[in-house]
């Protein structure tokens, strides 16, 4: 587990096609050799009440976890990252450090490059949790105070949340609909970043310190959240968002036209083993998602790529250095369009999408021309999951959809039910939902022994 | 995880880890913060008579980007009222009764060491440790290294003390003499249930060349003062196993001298000691780094499958011999990976001026130097091993010529690009001291050749 890139050992018994189009991709930023590590950790400052903790969404303590990789402490160092942030893995993989923890470095106010944090972090928890590595972390045995917990959805918040849970001896069921397990991580994250592979193998560890995992349940459906909440002592939601938004537009129905993730998630799971003939692809949206999906196809070879955007590129919600990373790769940026359809020829074939001006986000009457494409995808934001919330009695929604929950406890206005994620705060990093979870499962933890305390 | 309470002379801890008496331990405050961190033990700041200090009062060596590398210092002993250091003292051990809590003393008279330890013991602390190393300032007065460098008066008042003390005596050596069993010896005559070293070295740290004064200045002058930190282990390691390995002295040691990480600490241990103190890293980066000293030196024991500290200490004595009893046998030859050759070629100037003239560059055979052992040129392996990046720049290796200095390997800025490869020399296991024992203490063409 963990080791090496997750192109060379894909499909090696985790359910996932052992050729898969994103195996083409490869790593931006293998793990680093020993001493690689050694000569970048001794960079580090060891500064007190450092900046980076403080831009950690999960409040890891990063120079102490680099003080250890120094001394040679490594496995220290990975329970430093793993005590606070269980999917440390995947988040030295998959975090905007340039926007968290590496953008405040205390050498950005100075002469030198700051210190590859994302890395370093990657260096300790991946050879830490390497086969055959003692354990890292050691779960407290079952008792007769072990409460049971149903988490619904297997993304970051609920591996964190679980994982949380059963390290202070409390039995965690995930309730997964999709065969495959890790939700946005498995399916969503730039395969150069992070392949589907590695995302699998870290949810099987979270799996082994006792988070029991059942694929093909589905609330709603296969399972009904009454049952759920009688059976469980609490209950965590972290399943995330919904479909890809669509525009609403003449001709958007059919072949060619994909919402962004959906194309994401078929690009990482699905087989494949050449570049396909992308051809020429438009992605429709200026957040990280159409940047993501822009630099992939780029990568995988289109013959061209272009990022269509309604408004000025200031607003644009994608990371700065994304967008400047796409432009290198070749993707054009064309700010001030809207689309308001889509061509096709005779038999159906998408053909290209109509663009208007944009002025003020809208479209400026007789301005339109059509932009030739053989692929469209619709990064426009994503649904809200509603259904699984009017499954659990007295959990509520607000305005914009998210699940309302106290800010600290993660607490819904049913008292026993936690959620935490993108189903929350409406899409924000891995990291965000990892702090999450953890912080919901730890809630629990305390309301149970208050209440134990109460007799 | 190993067991890793410490007993050292008497003196018990929850783990080896002491603050050394030092500016980190000046206050009650700081120690039980210190404690707090997870520090096992702290010898308090030396107590005597309140001294004044002078302002500034430290200097360092900063290395290769990396700051204080060495730490100077022209500090003397507490400047704060005994009385006060008293009271915080028996606060500390009141509050902490498992941690070590050691007071450093430093007097003169025989009845002035009856006073203090007197009324330091009253406190309840754990040991006392006698500074006979501070090798600026006090030595002036009679008092520090001039103790410790004098082994008669050493001995004797080691003796006073033990008269006194009603807790362990561990007497703290300075490394400015010639011999360390001197000292030790003396310290052990005069009764020491322990040693503690190294104190620090007497140093000029540097030069304030725009000022022409000495470092760290005070006004237009400086002294000289005591040298620790990273720079100094060695140096401590050496003494602390000079003394282990010696059965004239058989106490407990507590080695001090350039611990900063938990790999130094395990060092140290390996070496005779039974507890460590540490100073710079802590002045360098706060208590907390403790936290990886024990975490770190857990791991350690875990993965060597030592269940304790004890287990530990002393393990590398064994192989710590008289250069006499080295085996002239052993032969070592250095190999080049040109695979992981960045091609700076570091290690052909390294050998070529700084050792034995036996790394060549490119891909056809070269002349050796005229003393060569070997004759004729020097073979180029063939075909010759190209590196991906550096082509032709990857060096080679005479191997016939090679001693296996390992200094090659040294100087290679590449983990794991020169590695040292055992090879069978052809000759049996055989020792200078055979060799002087059989009559043939000589090589040829030395001044006792006819």
């Amino acid at each position: 587990m963990l080791t090496g890139s997750g192109t060379t050992r894909a499909g090696a018994g985790n359910g996932l096609a052992a050729e898969r189009l994103e195996t083409l991709l490869p790593d931006d930023k293998p793990v680093y050799t020993d001493a690689e590590a050694r000569a970048e950790a001794e960079r580090c400052l060891y500064c007190v009440d450092a900046p980076c903790i403080k831009a950690c969404p999960t409040s890891i303590d990063i120079p102490t976890f680099i003080r250890k990789i120094a001394t040679g402490n490594v496995r220290g160092s990975a329970r430093t990252i793993l005590e606070q942030n269980i999917l440390g893995y995947s988040c030295a993989r998959v975090c905007p450090v340039e926007v968290l923890c590496v953008g405040d470095c205390v050498y950005q106010q100075w002469h030198g490059a700051p210190i590859a944090i994302g890395r370093l972090q990657r260096f300790a928890t991946e050879t830490a949790l390497a086969p055959g590595q003692p354990a890292v972390l050691t779960p407290k045995a079952h008792g007769a105070a072990s409460k049971t917990v149903a988490i619904i959805g297997s993304g970051p918040a609920s591996l964190a949340c679980g994982a949380y849970l059963a390290l202070e001896g409390h039995r965690p069921v995930i309730l997964e609909k999709k065969a495959v397990v890790g939700g946005l991580n498995t399916t969503g994250i730039a395969p150069y970043k992070m392949p589907a592979a590695d995302s699998v193998h870290e949810a099987e560890w979270v799996r082994s310190l006792g988070v029991e995992v059942r694929t093909g349940a589905e609330v709603g459906t296969t399972v009904r959240g009454a049952a759920l909440l009688a059976e469980y002592d609490a209950v965590f939601i972290g399943v995330g968002l919904g479909a890809d938004a669509k525009l609403g537009v003449p001709g958007e129905d059919g072949p060619g036209v994909l919402g962004a993730t959906d194309w994401i998630e078929r690009m990482k799971l699905g087989a494949g083993s050449a570049k396909t003939q992308l051809g020429d692809v438009v992605v429709v949206g200026g957040g990280n998602t159409a940047v993501d999906m822009a630099r992939e196809c780029a990568r995988l070879g289109a013959r061209s790529v272009t990022m269509v955007y309604r408004r000025e590129l200031e607003v644009m919600s994608a990371y700065s250095h994304e967008l400047d990373a796409a432009r290198k790769e070749g993707v054009r940026v064309v700010p001030h369009v809207v689309p308001v359809g889509f061509a096709r020829d005779a038999a159906g074939k998408l053909t290209g999408v109509t663009l208007a001006e944009a002025k003020g986000g809208r479209a400026v009457d007789g301005t339109h021309y059509v932009l030739p494409c053989d692929l469209a995808g619709l990064a426009i934001g994503q649904a809200k999951v509603t259904t699984i919330v009017a499954e659990l009695a007295g959990v509520t929604l607000d305005a914009k959809g998210c699940v309302v929950v106290d800010a600290v406890t993660k607490q819904t206005l049913n008292p026993k039910v936690y959620a935490g994620g993108d189903c929350v705060n409406g899409g924000k990093e891995v990291v965000n939902a990892v702090a999450d979870g953890r912080d919901a499962a730890r809630a629990m933890i305390r309301s149970w022994q208050e209440e134990a305390n109460r007799g | 995880m190993a067991d890793l309470t410490t007993d050292c002379a008497g003196i018990k801890s929850p783990n080896p880890f002491w603050l050394a008496s030092a500016p980190p331990t000046n206050t009650g405050e700081q120690i039980m913060r210190a404690f707090d961190a997870g520090w096992g033990g702290a010898v308090w700041k030396t107590l005597g008579n309140p001294i004044v200090n002078v302002t500034s009062r430290f200097g360092a060596v900063d290395y290769a980007g990396r700051k204080m590398m060495g730490l100077n210092n022209i500090e003397l002993i507490t400047d704060r009222p005994l009385e006060v250091n008293l009271r915080e003292m028996r606060e500390v051990k009141r509050r902490y009764p498992k941690h070590a809590v050691i007071a450093s003393l430093m007097t003169e008279s025989r009845e002035d060491w009856r006073v203090l330890i007197q009324k330091v013991e009253d406190t309840g602390c754990d040991g006392l440790e006698l500074n006979f190393g501070c090798p600026h300032g006090m030595c002036e007065r009679g008092m520090g290294s001039s103790v410790g460098q004098e082994p008669k008066l050493l001995e004797e008042i080691t003796r006073w003390t033990k008269e006194f003390a009603k807790t362990p005596v561990l007497v703290k050596l300075t490394p400015n003499i010639g011999d360390i069993l001197e000292p030790g010896g003396a310290a052990v005559k005069g009764g020491a249930d322990g040693l503690s070293l190294i104190n620090t070295v007497k140093s000029i740290i540097g030069i304030d060349l725009d000022r022409m004064v000495v470092l760290p200045r005070v006004g237009g002058q400086s002294t000289n003062g005591g040298y620790c930190g990273p720079a100094v282990k060695p140096i401590a390691l050496h003494l602390v196993a000079a003394l282990a390995r010696d059965k004239s002295i058989g106490v407990p040691l507590s080695g001090i001298g350039g611990i900063s990480t938990w790999r130094d600490a395990a060092e140290f241990i390996a070496l005779g000691s039974s507890s460590v103190q540490v100073c710079t890293a802590v002045m360098h980066h706060g208590y907390r780094i403790v936290e990886d000293l024990i975490d770190g030196l857990s791991a350690f024991l875990d993965s060597q499958k030592m269940t304790s500290v004890r287990e530990l200490q002393g393990r590398a004595l064994p192989s710590y011999v008289e250069w006499g009893e080295l085996d002239l046998g052993y032969k070592l030859i250095a190999d080049i990976d040109a695979k992981k050759c960045i091609g700076c070629q570091l290690c052909v100037t390294a050998c070529w001026d700084g050792a034995h003239q036996c790394i060549f560059t490119g891909p056809n055979d070269g002349v050796r130097p005229p003393h060569a052992h070997s004759h004729g040129p020097a073979v180029a392996p063939k075909p010759q091993v190209l590196g991906l990046l550096a082509g032709d720049r990857v060096p080679w290796i005479d191997e016939p010529e090679c001693v296996g200095c390992n200094l090659c390997a040294l100087v290679c800025p590449v983990d794991g690009c020169i590695t040292m490869r055992e090879v069978d020399g052809g000759t049996k296991h055989e020792t200078w001291n055979d060799r002087v024992k059989e009559g043939r203490d000589h090589v040829p063409g030395g001044i006792h050749d006819p």
